[in-house]
This record gives C-alpha cells, sequence and structure tokens, in this order.
C-alpha cells in the first residue's frame, strides 16, 4: 500500500519529466525552449549569413544555440542574451538592426522615398497646366481643319 | 525630367561597378564582418598548449615586444593549408605568430604542422571553441594583429594572402613597430 502511494506521488513529476525538451545538449521546459526559439530567430548566423541562429546547420550556430538555452534556464533576461552575441560579433548579428546613427539612413528610407514620389509627381503636374493659348495663326489653322 | 532616372542608373551602375572591381581585386569582400574586439584588448582566456607546443593566456599577449599576429586555425580547414605558405613566410621574416588550434584533435593537428610546416612560436588548443566564442570568431583561419599595447588593432578573416599582407597588414606593421 506504502509503495502503491508512493508511486502515485511521483506520477506528476513522471509527467513533469516527459514534458522537458531536450535541445543542443541543453534540458528545460517547453516555455523556455520557445523563448530560446524567439531569440535565437532574431540572431544572424555568422557562418550562412542569410539564416536564422535556429535555421542554421552550422556547428557554430549549434554551439550560439547551446548558449542561448543555457542562459534562458538559469533565467537570464532576453536583453543580456543580446548583448552577449552583440559584444562578441557586432550588431550584423541581430537580423533586425537597431535604429543608431550607422541606420538612420536605413530607417528614414521609406520616408525619403515616399518624398522622392511626392516631389515627382508634383513637379510632373506643374508642368502640364492648361496649354498656351493659341495665337491668330493657330486659331486659323484649327478653324481650317475643324471644317474639313 | 528623364535627365534624374537616367542620372540614377548610371549612378548605380557605376557603383555596382566599382563594388565589383573591388571584390575582384579582393580588397573588399562583402561576407567579412568588422571585428568588436578592435581597438580593445582580447576576452580573458587560459588555453593548454598543443603539439608539445606552450599554450598562452590573454595576460601573455597584453604587452608584446613587437606588434604580432594570432592565428586561428585547424587542421581540418582547406584554406589553412593554403595558408601555411604565407605564415611560414611571415614567421620567416621576424614576424611573431601565435596559433591557435580550433575543435582539432591533438594527432591531425600533429599531421597538419609535419606536412604544412609549424610558423607558431606559441600553439594554443580551444577544444570546444569557447574562446573563440569570446573572441567572435566565426570561421578559420582568422587572423588578429595585436599592437605593443596589447590591443587587437585589425582581424582577418579568411587566407592571408599576397594582396592583403601587401594592401593591409604590410603597412600595419610600419604603423605600430
Amino acid at each position: 500500500m506504502r509503495r502503491l502511494l508512493l508511486l502515485l506521488a511521483l506520477l506528476p513529476t513522471l509527467a513533469f519529466a516527459q514534458d522537458m525538451v531536450t535541445r543542443d545538449g541543453v534540458t528545460m521546459t517547453p516555455a523556455q525552449e520557445t523563448r530560446a526559439e524567439a531569440i535565437g530567430d532574431q540572431l544572424r548566423c555568422l557562418v550562412c549569413q542569410n539564416e536564422s541562429i535556429e535555421d542554421s546547420n552550422a556547428k557554430l550556430a549549434a554551439q550560439l544555440r547551446g548558449i542561448i538555452r543555457t542562459q534562458v534556464v538559469k533565467g537570464v533576461p532576453d536583453k543580456n542574451i543580446m548583448d552577449y552575441m552583440v559584444q562578441r560579433y557586432g550588431i550584423f548579428v541581430l537580423l533586425k538592426p537597431p535604429v543608431s546613427p550607422l541606420t538612420w539612413l536605413l530607417y528614414a528610407m521609406p520616408v525619403l522615398a515616399l518624398l522622392c514620389g511626392l516631389a515627382a509627381f508634383w513637379f510632373g503636374r506643374r508642368k502640364s497646366g492648361a496649354p498656351a493659348p493659341l495665337d491668330d495663326a493657330e486659331a486659323a489653322r484649327l478653324e481650317v481643319l475643324l471644317r474639313e | 525630367m528623364f535627365g534624374v532616372p537616367l542620372a540614377l542608373a548610371v549612378g548605380g551602375g557605376e557603383g555596382f561597378y566599382i563594388l565589383l572591381r573591388r571584390m575582384q581585386a579582393q580588397t573588399y569582400d562583402p561576407h567579412a564582418l568588422p571585428s568588436p574586439l578592435i581597438g580593445k584588448r582580447p576576452p580573458a582566456f587560459n588555453l593548454p598548449g598543443a603539439a608539445g607546443m606552450q599554450g598562452f593566456a590573454n595576460t601573455d599577449i597584453a604587452a608584446p615586444p613587437k606588434p604580432m599576429l594570432v592565428n586561428w586555425f585547424a587542421s581540418w580547414c582547406v584554406p589553412c593549408t593554403q595558408e601555411s605558405v604565407m605564415l611560414d613566410r611571415l614567421a620567416g621574416g621576424g614576424l611573431a605568430i601565435w596559433g591557435v588550434a580550433y575543435e582539432d584533435d591533438a594527432q591531425n593537428l600533429q599531421k597538419f604542422l609535419a606536412a604544412n610546416g609549424n610558423p607558431y612560436q606559441r600553439l594554443a588548443a580551444d577544444v570546444d571553441g569557447t574562446t573563440a566564442i569570446n573572441w567572435g570568431v566565426y570561421g578559420v583561419p582568422e587572423t588578429y594583429f595585436i599592437d605593443k599595447a596589447g590591443i587587437v588593432r585589425w582581424r582577418y578573416a579568411g587566407a592571408l594572402t599576397d594582396d592583403v599582407v601587401a594592401s593591409t597588414l604590410t603597412p600595419l606593421l610600419e604603423k605600430y613597430s
């Protein structure tokens, strides 16, 4: 009876153990894995530069995924994990570049493009205003053409 | 009015032409990343020796008597084999080169050094690649130029070629020695 009770008491821990996930050598809860994936999705793999760390098969990406997961399990805030990466690889590691003097032109581009478009539209309209009035010779020729 | 798009197209074309020409001349690599270590000292580390040579720590390169190179390489890396000729030549010319074998196997490393020569004054092993991550190394070979104050002045990702040595390394050596 006591043994059965003990087993029953252990049942929830069994369910808990089954819920744990292991990736890149780190065991964690699914919520932690989701958080780690969200972080990894924002980081560029340095080896295959158009993939995120989450998508890449490169060994370095796997190591960095392991580091992210270890820190997530430790409860390190997202920002500190990002800073860890930026400190080592520069802002290039961020798939979404931060707003800084270096990226002002990049972020200003949509507004600049819109302004250029508006300017082109305005200049185009101004030129194609009402045509100049006809002089006597032109009026006479128009008369002839209309009568034909 | 038609001149504006034409001028833009010509300007863009010229920009691409310059870019491609510089890529061909190997003075511009679009995949190269600027190292955040430039202007700083390398992070703290202490690596054991490899292939019977003495390893080193960050304190050992804090104030070298002359500017030096730290070269990250591996026996499994193909460009490293090509680069070894250049490293031998630079070491022969009196430049101090310290090596770090990145995620390498001791036996393969011995074979690599026997086949390609050993230009290194000291040789450390970064077996699990942790120190490489702290340095921001993202592939091998990678070469770091360290001045007499122990500050990283230049990082080159890829095998050192004649062009790179002539255009960048030689001027750096003149500037910092």
